[in-house]
């Protein structure tokens, strides 16, 4: 395997991390819109971003409706409320937003990605990893865009990869179609909130018959202190195209909570195919449960299409609370639907995730596998939506959920709701939970593994089946992360 | 001396199950220890390897002159003790391969040596695989998940191979085995274990191990404490008599 050099630059991050090696902090000047929230928050953001009338019509829609909304409150998490008057909605480096050229990156920032092991610099990528596959990078730090790689090469195959705001802009039209037509603005709490004051994110549209020529990936970097991250991320596959996406998160270690609220609209049309990974590890908080992220996410596909296909692939490790079901929309006569997730909670994370699975369409069918893996006081929660529709002719779910336990003090839930309308749909699931035994933890000791290796290696073969679905270099990174969200659990 | 123990005492769950337990291990030699169930034969295996449960009381055991009792069990690995386990465990998800080179990479850097390539690491496993009559397909299956019980036992046998160990304590490697592959487990000890270097102790219930792997020395163990201790012969004159016999002799 020849390693683009972000993997090996990765690893070495990885390699190097004992707690949690993104948790530096960045000085770079900032620009921050006032504290608190109110429709001046809104206007300030929209107006920064040079947004034309419709957007900040559609903003304060989504803002006003969310005033009359109320926090949910039915997932199994224990968290004080938000003040969301306490809190920054936008903060960007003090250099304009959009870039001539990479050169005149703020050099600080340049290196916060350097230190990440995320490629931002083409030539540096080109350079190093001939014959190797290309990753072309959207790199958000905290508000806005600083970076997007490959854009010309991409082009030149009709894909557009564009931050959503230059994307508002240029393409008007386009965003206009889709943007909250997946996640409507009314949808969730958070999802409105994020229509009201989403700041920066990835907008991708791959045209009929496109192969996407390299895969995407956004990084998502929270820097400033007190500010949420809203990131909106919208990708459109048109009929017969092809798209593989990557996401990468980190945050700096703070004493409070960070909200990071974002949404992310996938539309597959006829017989066109989606992969979304992410890699999320926010900062979890400290082994006392203070600080850390809080990850509130709206992900869903419109699986439109006849033929069309999504696959989400989730490494949760990091985050103080995880609250996200990347779901699936089968409306597309043979659309496919599938979710693999490893969600990891340590010390006093706590995480409530799954997916949905929507089947409108007739022969649609829909896989879910996940795997949770708890330690320490942590709690984690399978809570999965596997709904037959009166459609939906021939249609199949298979869902798996294991749980995997270390130690005595943390727990594993599973909730799945099935709703079958159709008599012919068959929908299977089978769930497991163990704990890691000590016959398996001192055979492994035997052979030469110290505690955290074999814990580390147990845990990667119990999440194997979600982690081969992952892009080889992201696979590896996931691995590492796993074993160094685990450390310090045993023993 | 390879290997020494001075009144071994260790309890499992608060009982006393070795009771002053002596023995020595001189580099190049082969012992069995036998004796009926319940003698504490997993026990001194279990002590040895440093399995939590298994409280070591009192004595001592040194390796090479190193304290054993002080290291943690993936130190004494790496000191170069290697256990084969009378039930060998599943790991899910993980290829004997991966296992194997973790594993040695491990104890190598523990030992200050430079960890195997993949490459290096592949033609090691072949070559050990090979001497075993295990296929390679085998081992890149995961770690003895679906394995039959000669199988499993065939599988300590190449991670023995491979890990290259300095002392193996083999608990009950014969059990579960039919004819033929207790033949190629014997021949492999043989060719894998018996060096000047090396020294091996073998724990078994039966004569028929030693039929092809012959001992030096056989030991007794009954109530936590050897009690005979004889070359060759004394096996055969077990396997004909019977415990109670032997030992009230």
């Amino acid at each position: 395997m020849n390693a683009p050099v972000k993997n090996a630059e990765a690893l070495e991050a990885v390699r190097k991390a004992s707690d949690y090696e993104w948790g530096f902090v960045s000085d770079i000047e900032q620009e921050f819109a006032p504290k608190g929230l109110n429709e001046d928050t809104v206007r300030f953001i929209s107006a920064k971003k040079d947004e034309p009338e419709w957007m900040l019509d559609w903003r304060l829609k989504a803002y006003r409706h969310w005033l009359t909304m109320e926090s949910p409150d039915w997932a199994k998490l224990d968290m004080a409320p938000i003040d969301y008057q306490d809190a920054y909605y936008y903060a960007a480096p003090k250099e304009k937003a959009t870039l001539g050229s990479l050169d005149e990156l703020d050099p600080e920032i340049r290196r916060t990605y350097e230190k990440l092991g995320i490629p931002i610099e083409e030539q540096k990528v080109l350079a190093n990893v001939e014959g190797a596959r290309r990753v072309a990078v959207d790199a958000v730090f905290d508000s806005v865009s600083v970076a997007t790689t490959f854009r010309k090469e991409l082009e030149e195959a009709g894909v557009i990869f564009r931050s959503i705001s230059e994307a508002i802009r240029e393409f008007p039209d386009l965003v206009k179609k889709w943007l909250g037509k997946v996640v409507p603005m009314h949808d969730n709490y958070f999802a409105a909130l994020n229509c009201a004051v989403f700041s920066d994110g990835t907008f991708v549209y791959i045209p009929e018959g496109v192969r996407c020529p390299m895969e995407l990936s956004t990084y998502f970097r929270i820097n400033a202190e007190n500010t949420g991250q809203f990131e909106r991320t919208l990708i459109i596959a048109e009929k017969g195209s092809h798209v593989s996406y990557l996401e990468g998160c980190t945050a700096p270690m703070r004493d409070e909570n960070q909200l990071h609220a974002a949404v992310v609209e996938l539309v597959a049309l006829d017989d066109a195919e989606i992969k979304y990974s992410t890699v999320q590890n926010w900062y979890p908080g400290d082994a006392e449960g203070k600080g850390g992220i809080y990850n509130f996410v709206t992900k869903r596909a419109l699986c439109q299409g006849r033929n069309s296909k999504v696959s989400w692939t989730q490494v949760e490790t990091g985050s103080a609370i995880t609250w996200k079901y990347p779901s699936c929309v089968l409306n597309g006569e043979n659309s496919v639907g599938e979710f693999y997730s490893v969600a990891v909670t340590n010390n006093h994370q706590q995480a409530d995730t799954g997916t949905k699975m929507i089947h409108n369409g007739k022969n649609t069918r829909s896989i879910i596998i996940s795997k949770g893996i708890s330690a320490g006081v942590s709690s984690g929660t399978y809570r999965g939506l596997v709904r037959m529709a009166a459609n939906a002719e021939g249609a199949r779910n298979f869902t798996q959920c294991d749980s995997l336990l270390l130690g005595d003090r943390c727990g594993a839930h599973t909730v799945p709701y099935i709703e079958v309308r159709n008599p012919s749909a068959i929908v299977e699931h089978e769930a497991t939970t163990s704990k890691i035994s000590d016959d398996q933890l001192f055979y492994a000791m035997q052979r030469g593994l110290d505690t955290e290796s074999a814990v580390s290696l147990i845990v990667n073969g119990f999440a194997k089946d979600v982690l081969k679905q992952l892009p080889m270099e992201f696979a590896v990174e996931a691995q590492k992360l796993l074993g160094i969200s685990l450390e310090g659990s045993v023993g | 001396m390879m290997l020494e123990i001075e009144n071994l005492q260790a309890e499992v769950g608060g009982n006393l199950i070795l009771k002053g337990l002596n023995l020595t291990i001189n580099a190049g030699e082969i012992h069995a220890i036998m004796g009926p169930n319940g003698a504490g034969k997993s026990t001194l295996s279990y002590a040895l390897g440093g399995r939590p449960g298994y409280e070591v009381t009192g004595g001592s055991a040194t390796l090479l002159g190193k304290d054993l009792l002080a290291m943690e069990p993936h130190e004494r690995a790496a000191a170069g003790l290697f256990l084969g386990f009378q039930y060998p465990v599943e790991i899910p998800g993980i290829s004997n391969v991966q296992f194997l080179r973790e594993a040695l990479n491990s104890q190598r850097r523990a030992r200050g040596e430079e960890p195997l390539s993949a490459a290096d690491f592949l033609r090691l496993a072949r070559e050990k695989a090979g001497l075993l009559g295990m296929d390679m397909e085998m081992l890149k299956r995961s770690v003895n998940v679906g394995f039959s019980g000669g199988e499993k036992k065939r599988a300590e046998m190449v991670h023995m191979g491979i890990l290259d160990p300095t002392l193996a304590i083999l608990d009950e490697t014969d059990s579960g085995l039919d004819i033929d592959a207790l033949k190629t487990v014997g021949a492999g000890i043989n060719a894998i274990m018996r060096a000047p270097d090396k020294a091996v102790l073998l724990i078994t219930h039966y004569q028929r191990l030693l039929d092809y792997v012959e001992p030096d020395f056989v030991h007794i163990l009954a109530d936590g404490r050897i009690v005979r201790t004889g070359g060759p012969e004394l096996a055969v004159a077990l396997e004909r008599e019977g415990y109670a016999e032997v030992i009230a002799a």
